[in-house]
C-alpha cells in the first residue's frame, strides 16, 4: 500500500504516501497548521475547527487533521477565508473559556492562550458565556482538580480516559449548549472508576484539568524550623524535569535536580531509586517464594502470574476493573510508598529524629501518587508515611519560584541514608524497567550467575510496544532453587492502561499462562506520567525513555541487591527479604472497588 | 414578470397502489445495473433536503466491496415545518419497503432499517405489522431480506446520516468526518445506503412508471414532484404533492392568507425569502432556472405581516443551540453567540453593526462547522437579517 | 434481583447485549419507569459490560431520555416556531394552571411533569404536545382542559 499521492499546499507540491492527513503533508514543508483537539497520541475527531484549510474547488473549509490527502488537491493554509474563519474560531473559544489568565494554573504554558495570542485576539468582541453557565471547580480528588469554565470541549481527555487508558471514567455529556466534559452523573473525579492516572491533564490544551497541587505547602514545610523535610525523587523526574526548564527533551538533569532541591531548602535530599531497589529485593523473593510454594510445595491457592504493585494507577485500576485479582498484585508498596515508611522509622533512628518532626516529600512524574500517599493504610510508620507529593511540573515551579537559574546549578549527589541507588532502580522509570531489574536480580539468586543477557541489558523487555513478552529459561540454579531448573520464566511487560486491560483478559480466559507481569499505567511507563512535563507525546517519550537507559549505563553498580545501602538496610534493620518488619513496613493490602 | 410556472398539483406518493408485490417481483428480477441506469437517469434526487442523486448513490454502495452492507431508511423528519415522512409512512409504507427491498438486491445488503424519530413512536406498531406483511412476502419469493425499526430519542442531529449511524451504534448522535462517506464506510462501518423516506418513496413511482414518467416533471436540474409541508399563516395547511420547479410566488398565491410576508423555505435550515423576491425564487436544486433557486426538504412555513421576524429568527436559534450536538466549536459556540447576539442588539446592550459581525461569524459556521446542521444556521440567519434588518434593531 | 435488574435482563434478552442495544434497552426502561435513574444506567453498563460513563454520556444526549425522575404522564409541548404562533404560550399556561405547577416541574403526586419540546411535526395543526406517546394537535385551552381533566380522572382523581 505504497500509493503515493501529489498535491499543491500554498503553491509548493508535495508527494506523500496515500491517506497522509493535509495536516501532515503541510508539516512535511514546514508549514504548521494550528491545532486544539489534534494529539498525537490520540485518534482523530476533527472537532475544534482551528485546523481549517481551504481546498481548490471547494467552498466549504475542510479540518486538516480529519481530511486525507487526494491526488491533485490544491490547498492553501492562510489564505483569507481561512485567516478570517479561524479567527472566529478561536474567539469563539475564548468567549465560552474562563479566560481569566493571569490566574490560571497553566498561565504560560496553554495552547488555546498560545494560539489567541499567535492570531493577536485583542477585544473580545462576542458575548461572554462564562458568567451564564454556572460552573463549579471539581477539587475532591486528592489528585486532579477540574474546572469546567475553562474547558474548550476538544474532548482529548475523554479520548485519552477511553483510548490510551481504556478507563472511561471521563465523557461527554448532554448536547448543544449545554455539552460538557464530566464523569457518570457529574460525579466527583473522586467518587468515580477515576484512576488518578492524570494523562488526561497531561493531555488537557488548557486549564480545565491540572494536578492538585501542594507547592504552598510544601514551603511551609520548608520554611518551619521545627521539621525536618526529607524529599525523594522518582527515576523519571531526571530525565523530564529539564523540559520545563529550558532543557531539550531528553536532557538527564539528575546532578542538577539534586542541587536544585538542596538549594530550595530540603534538609535532606534522597533517592525514590532506592527504595525502588528494595522492591525488586522484596518483590523478587516474593515471586520466588510464590514459585516455589506452586512448584514444589503444589499450593493451588498461590495466584500466578504475579504481577507488579509500583504504578498506583494501575492498583487503582485493578482495583475497579478486576477486583477479583488483587491476590495476583504483589503485595510489596511502590518505592514511594516504601521510601516514606522507611523515613519515619529507619531514617528517624539513624539520624535521632523524631517521626513527628519529618516531612516527607516525594516529587513524582505521577499524580496517582498522590491518590496513594493519601490512602489511609499508608500509614504503617506510625504517621502519614508520605506527606507531599508533587509532580514533575510542580517542582519546576518552585524552582522557578525560588529564583534558581538551573542551567547554571553545580550538579550535586543525593544524602545518605536512602540516597544510594543503581541503574535497576533508575529504568523503573521506564516501562519494562521493573521486569528488567526484576529479572537482573531473581536471575542471580536462583543460578549465582549474572542474566545471560550482553552488558545486563535485557532487551526483549524494552521498548515502546504496548505488551512485550519475553521467556527466561533457567539453567543450573544453585541449590535451593534447584527445583527451578530448566523453568521457562514467562514474563510480559504492559503500559498504558488499554494494554494492561488486554493482558488482563488474556489472563482472565485462560490463554496466557506468564508467571510475571509487569504493568504501568502511563504510555511509556512513569517517563510518560501524567505528572511530566506538558506536552508528552511519542517523540518526547522515546527521548525521555533513552535518556533513562544511559543513566542506567552511567552507574556503578546495576543490580539492586547490590546497592550497599540496601545490604545495610537489611544488616542493620529489615533482617531479611519479607521478613517481620518488611511485611510490617513494606507491605500492603488493596481494596475491591465497583467497576461501574 | 409573469412567472412561467404554474403550480402543479401531482398524485404519485399517495396513490394506493396495490401491485406492489408485483413491483418487487419484477424488480429482483431486473438486472441491477439496469435499474442504477434508470434511477440516475430519472434525476432524483435526496428529498431530505441534501439532494444528491439518488442512484449515483446506489451505484457507490453497489461497487464498494464489504462482506455486509445495509439500506436505512431515514425517518428521523425533524426539521422544522416538516411532516411529510410520517403520513408516507403512515399511508403508503409498502412503497417504502418495497424501494429498500429494491435497493437491498441491488448493493447486496440483508439487512435494512428505519430510524424512525422517537416523537413519532405512535407509528411504530401499525409499521411493524407493515414491515411483518412485506417479510412474509420476502419469504414467500425466498428473498432474504429482513427490515428492522430502529426508534431515535430525541435528537434532531440524528437526522444527519453520519450522526444517524453513531446512534444506531449505541452511541451520541456526533457527526462523523468525511470522507468516509456512507455507501464506503456507514453503518457499523459497513456501506450503506441512507435514504430519505420521501426519496425511497419516489423510487417506488420510477419503478412502477418508468424513469421518463418521472423526469418529465419538474424543471431541468430538479425532475419529478416533491411533496411539501405546510404550515404557518395559511389557510390550507398539510402535505401537497407539487411538481418541482415552481416560483414562490404561484406558491404563494396558492397558500398564502393573502397578507404574506415571507416564506421559510426547508425549515429551520433553510432560507427565509421576502415578499420582494418571491417571484424570483424557485423552489428546486441547484443550477437556477430563474433567479434564487433553492434547495428544500420540503417544508414551507407562511408568516404574515403580523409576525415578529425577530421572533422567528429567535425562535429557530434556540432550536439550533439546543439541537446542535455540541463537539465542534463553530456549531456549539457560534449558535449561543448568535441567538444571544440578536437579543443583544435588540435590547440595545449591542450596536446595530454588532449584526455586521454576526453575519460574519454565521458565513464562518457555514465554512467550518463538521457537519450540515452547523453550516446551514446561517442560510436562515443571514436571510432574516439581511431582509429585516429592521425588525432587528432596537 | 430488584424489578429494574429484572427489567433490564428482559430487555437486554431482547436486544441483545452489544452496544448496539443500548438505545432499546435505555428506551425500554424510561418506557417503564419515565426515566433513567443512576441504578438504572449502572444496571445498563454492567448488563452489557459497557462503562457506566458511556452509558450516561449517550443517555443525556437524547431528550426523551431524561436522567431526571418525572411523573406517570409526561406533557411535551411542542414549542418550535408554528407551535410557539399558534397559541403555545396559552396552551402551556392552561396546564401550568390546572395542574399547579410550573414547566420543567412534577406534580407533588408524581402523576404529571411538563415540559417543552422541539418541534414534533404537526405544525399543520398547531399547536401540538405529547403525553407519554400520544398526540395531541390544534390545542386551545379548551381542549388542553379536557384532555388534561381525562387523563386525571384515569386514576380517579379529579
Amino acid at each position: 500500500m505504497s500509493k503515493k499521492v501529489n498535491l499543491i499546499i500554498n503553491g509548493l507540491p508535495v508527494e506523500v504516501q496515500h491517506g497522509t492527513t493535509i495536516l501532515d503533508a503541510a508539516k512535511e514543508l514546514g508549514i504548521t497548521i494550528p491545532t486544539l483537539c489534534f494529539h498525537k497520541d490520540l485518534c482523530v475527531a476533527g472537532n475544534c475547527r482551528v485546523c481549517v484549510v481551504e481546498v481548490a474547488g471547494q467552498r466549504r473549509l475542510s479540518a486538516a487533521c480529519a481530511t486525507p490527502c487526494d491526488e491533485g488537491m490544491e490547498i492553501l493554509t492562510n489564505s483569507l477565508k481561512v485567516r478570517s474563519s479561524r479567527k472566529h474560531i478561536i474567539e469563539l473559544l475564548l468567549s465560552e473559556h474562563n479566560a481569566d489568565c493571569t490566574k490560571c494554573y497553566r498561565n504560560g504554558n496553554c495552547e488555546l492562550q498560545e494560539i489567541s495570542s499567535e492570531y493577536k485576539i485583542m477585544t473580545q468582541d462576542f458575548i461572554e458565556l462564562v458568567p451564564f453557565k454556572h460552573y463549579s471547580i471539581d477539587a475532591y480528588s486528592p489528585s486532579i482538580m477540574k474546572d469546567d469554565s475553562k474547558c474548550i470541549r476538544c474532548q482529548r481527555c475523554v479520548r485519552t480516559c477511553s483510548e490510551l487508558q481504556g478507563v472511561n471514567a471521563l465523557t461527554v455529556a448532554h448536547k448543544g449548549d449545554k455539552m460538557k466534559i464530566t464523569t457518570f452523573f457529574e460525579k466527583s473525579m473522586r467518587d468515580v472508576v477515576c484512576t488518578n492516572c492524570g494523562q488526561c491533564v497531561n493531555h488537557c490544551p488548557t486549564g480545565a484539568l491540572v494536578e492538585k497541587n501542594y507547592i504552598e505547602d510544601v514551603w511551609d514545610a520548608i520554611a518551619n524550623p521545627k521539621k525536618h523535610v526529607v524529599v525523594q525523587t522518582a527515576p523519571a523526574v531526571r530525565v523530564g524535569l529539564g523540559e520545563e526548564l529550558g532543557f531539550p527533551p531528553g536532557s538527564r538533569v539528575t546532578g542538577k535536580l539534586v542541587a536544585a532541591l538542596k538549594r530550595l531548602g530540603f534538609d535532606s535530599v534522597l533517592d525514590t531509586d532506592f527504595s525502588a531497589d528494595l522492591t525488586i529485593v522484596e518483590e523478587g523473593t516474593e515471586l520466588l517464594t510464590r514459585l516455589k510454594k506452586a512448584l514444589v510445595d503444589k499450593d493451588d491457592t498461590v495466584k500466578l502470574p504475579m504481577a507488579t504493585s509500583c504504578s498506583p494507577g494501575w492498583i487503582k485500576y485493578i482495583e475497579h476493573m478486576y477486583p477479583e485479582y488483587l491476590g495476583h498484585l504483589s503485595t510489596c508498596k511502590s518505592p514511594q510508598q516504601m521510601f516514606g515508611a522507611l523515613v519515619k522509622t529507619y531514617y528517624a533512628k539513624a539520624r535521632n529524629l523524631d517521626p513527628a518532626d519529618i516531612v516527607s516529600v516525594s516529587i513524582m512524574p505521577c499524580t496517582a501518587k498522590k491518590f496513594e500517599a493519601w490512602r489511609p493504610e499508608m500509614h504503617d510508620s506510625g504517621y502519614r508515611d508520605v506527606d507531599y507529593v508533587l509532580t514533575t511540573r510542580e517542582l519546576a515551579i518552585l524552582i522557578k519560584q525560588a529564583g534558581l537559574d538551573f542551567d547554571k546549578l553545580e550538579e550535586a549527589r543525593y544524602d545518605r541514608l536512602m540516597g544510594d541507588s543503581t541503574g535497576a532502580g533508575v529504568i523503573f522509570g521506564a516501562t519494562g524497567g521493573v521486569m528488567e531489574a526484576a529479572l537482573r536480580t531473581a536471575y542471580e539468586i536462583v543460578t549465582g550467575r549474572e542474566v545471560p543477557f550482553k552488558n545486563l541489558d535485557i532487551m526483549p523487555v524494552r521498548g515502546m510496544e504496548g505488551i512485550r513478552e519475553a521467556v527466561i529459561k533457567i539453567e543450573n540454579p544453585v541449590k535451593e532453587w534447584a527445583f527451578l531448573d530448566g523453568v521457562e520464566l514467562k514474563c510480559a511487560v504492559a503500559h498504558g492502561l488499554v494494554n494492561a486491560k488486554k493482558v488482563m483478559d488474556a489472563v482472565k480466559s485462560g490463554k496466557a499462562d506468564y508467571h510475571f507481569i509487569e504493568f504501568m499505567a502511563c504510555p511509556g511507563g512513569c517517563l510518560g506520567g501524567g505528572g511530566q512535563p506538558i506536552p508528552t507525546n511519542p517523540e518526547i517519550r522515546q527521548k525521555r525513555m533513552n535518556a533513562i537507559y544511559a543513566e542506567d549505563k552511567s552507574m556503578k553498580v546495576r543490580k539492586s541487591h547490590e546497592n550497599p545501602e540496601i545490604i545495610k538496610l537489611y544488616k542493620d534493620f529489615l533482617k531479611e527479604p519479607l521478613g517481620e518488619k518488611s511485611h510490617q513496613l513494606l507491605h500492603t493490602k488493596y481494596t475491591k472497588r465497583d467497576r461501574f | 414578470m409573469e412567472s412561467i410556472h404554474q403550480l402543479k398539483r401531482a398524485d404519485f406518493i399517495f396513490r394506493n397502489e396495490n401491485d406492489w408485490e408485483k413491483i418487487l417481483g419484477n424488480a429482483l428480477k431486473r438486472k441491477n445495473q439496469d435499474i442504477i441506469k434508470e434511477l440516475i437517469s430519472s434525476e432524483l434526487k435526496g428529498r431530505g433536503g441534501a439532494g444528491f442523486p439518488t442512484g449515483l448513490k446506489w451505484k457507490f454502495a453497489s461497487e464498494a466491496e464489504a462482506d455486509e452492507k445495509f439500506i436505512i431508511c431515514n425517518a428521523d423528519e425533524g426539521e422544522p415545518g416538516t411532516f411529510k415522512d410520517r403520513e408516507i409512512l403512515t399511508k403508503v409504507p409498502y412503497k417504502v419497503l418495497t424501494a429498500m427491498a429494491v435497493c437491498a438486491n441491488i448493493i447486496g445488503a440483508k439487512k435494512g432499517f428505519i430510524y424512525l424519530r422517537g416523537e413519532y413512536k405512535f407509528l411504530k406498531e401499525e409499521l411493524n405489522k407493515a414491515i411483518d406483511e412485506f417479510h412474509y412476502y420476502c419469504n414467500e419469493i425466498n428473498f432474504d431480506f429482513t427490515i428492522k425499526i430502529f426508534m431515535g430519542s430525541g435528537a434532531y442531529v440524528c437526522g444527519e446520516e453520519t450522526a444517524l449511524f453513531e446512534s444506531m451504534e449505541g452511541k451520541r448522535g456526533e457527526p462523523r468526518n468525511k470522507p468516509p462517506f456512507p455507501t464506503i464506510k456507514g453503518y457499523m462501518g459497513k456501506p450503506t445506503v441512507i435514504n430519505n423516506v420521501e426519496t425511497l418513496a419516489h423510487v417506488f413511482t420510477i419503478l412502477k412508471y418508468g424513469a421518463k414518467k418521472f423526469y418529465d416533471l419538474g424543471v431541468q436540474y430538479s425532475r419529478g414532484t416533491k411533496l411539501f409541508s405546510v404550515s404557518g399563516d395559511t389557510p390550507k395547511p398539510g402535505i401537497y404533492e407539487l411538481e418541482l420547479g415552481m416560483s414562490l410566488q404561484d406558491f404563494v398565491y396558492e397558500f398564502g392568507d393573502g397578507d404574506t410576508k415571507a416564506v421559510q423555505v426547508g425549515g429551520a435550515s433553510g432560507f427565509l425569502v421576502p415578499r420582494k423576491n418571491f417571484k424570483d425564487a424557485a423552489i428546486g436544486f441547484k443550477g437556477k432556472l430563474t433567479g434564487i433557486s433553492l434547495p428544500t426538504g420540503g417544508s414551507m412555513m407562511l408568516f404574515n405581516s403580523s409576525r415578529s421576524m425577530f421572533n422567528v429568527l429567535d425562535n429557530y436559534l434556540k432550536f439550533f443551540r439546543e439541537e446542535s450536538c455540541g463537539q465542534c466549536t463553530p456549531c456549539r459556540v457560534g449558535c449561543q453567540q448568535l441567538q444571544m447576539g440578536i437579543k443583544a442588539v435588540k435590547r440595545g446592550e449591542k450596536p446595530s453593526s454588532y449584526l455586521t459581525k454576526l453575519l460574519r461569524l454565521a458565513e464562518t459556521m457555514q465554512l467550518a462547522a463538521k457537519c450540515g446542521l452547523g453550516q446551514s444556521v446561517a442560510n436562515s440567519f443571514s436571510s432574516i437579517v439581511d431582509n429585516f434588518h429592521e425588525e432587528m434593531i432596537y | 434481583m430488584n424489578p429494574i435488574q429484572t427489567l433490564i435482563k428482559e430487555l437486554a434478552d431482547v436486544h441483545g447485549r452489544r452496544r448496539e442495544s443500548i438505545l432499546p434497552i435505555l428506551q425500554g426502561v424510561v418506557e417503564q419507569e419515565k426515566y433513567l435513574s443512576e441504578d438504572s444506567m449502572v444496571e445498563i453498563a454492567r448488563e452489557i459490560d459497557i462503562p457506566a460513563s458511556d452509558v450516561y454520556g449517550t443517555a443525556t444526549f437524547y431528550s426523551f431520555l431524561e436522567a431526571k425522575k418525572m411523573g406517570k404522564y409526561v406533557i411535551r409541548v411542542c414549542k418550535t416556531i408554528t407551535c410557539s404562533m399558534k397559541g403555545k404560550n396559552q396552551v402551556l399556561l392552561t396546564i401550568q394552571e390546572m395542574l399547579k405547577i410550573k414547566l420543567g416541574d412534577t406534580t407533588p403526586d408524581k402523576r404529571f411533569t411538563i415540559l417543552e419540546t422541539n418541534c414534533l411535526g404537526w405544525c399543520h395543526k398547531a399547536p401540538a404536545m405529547l403525553i407519554n406517546d400520544e398526540v395531541y394537535t390544534e390545542l386551545t385551552p379548551e381542549k388542553v382542559r379536557e384532555i388534561l381533566s381525562s387523563y386525571m380522572k384515569k386514576n380517579g382523581q379529579i
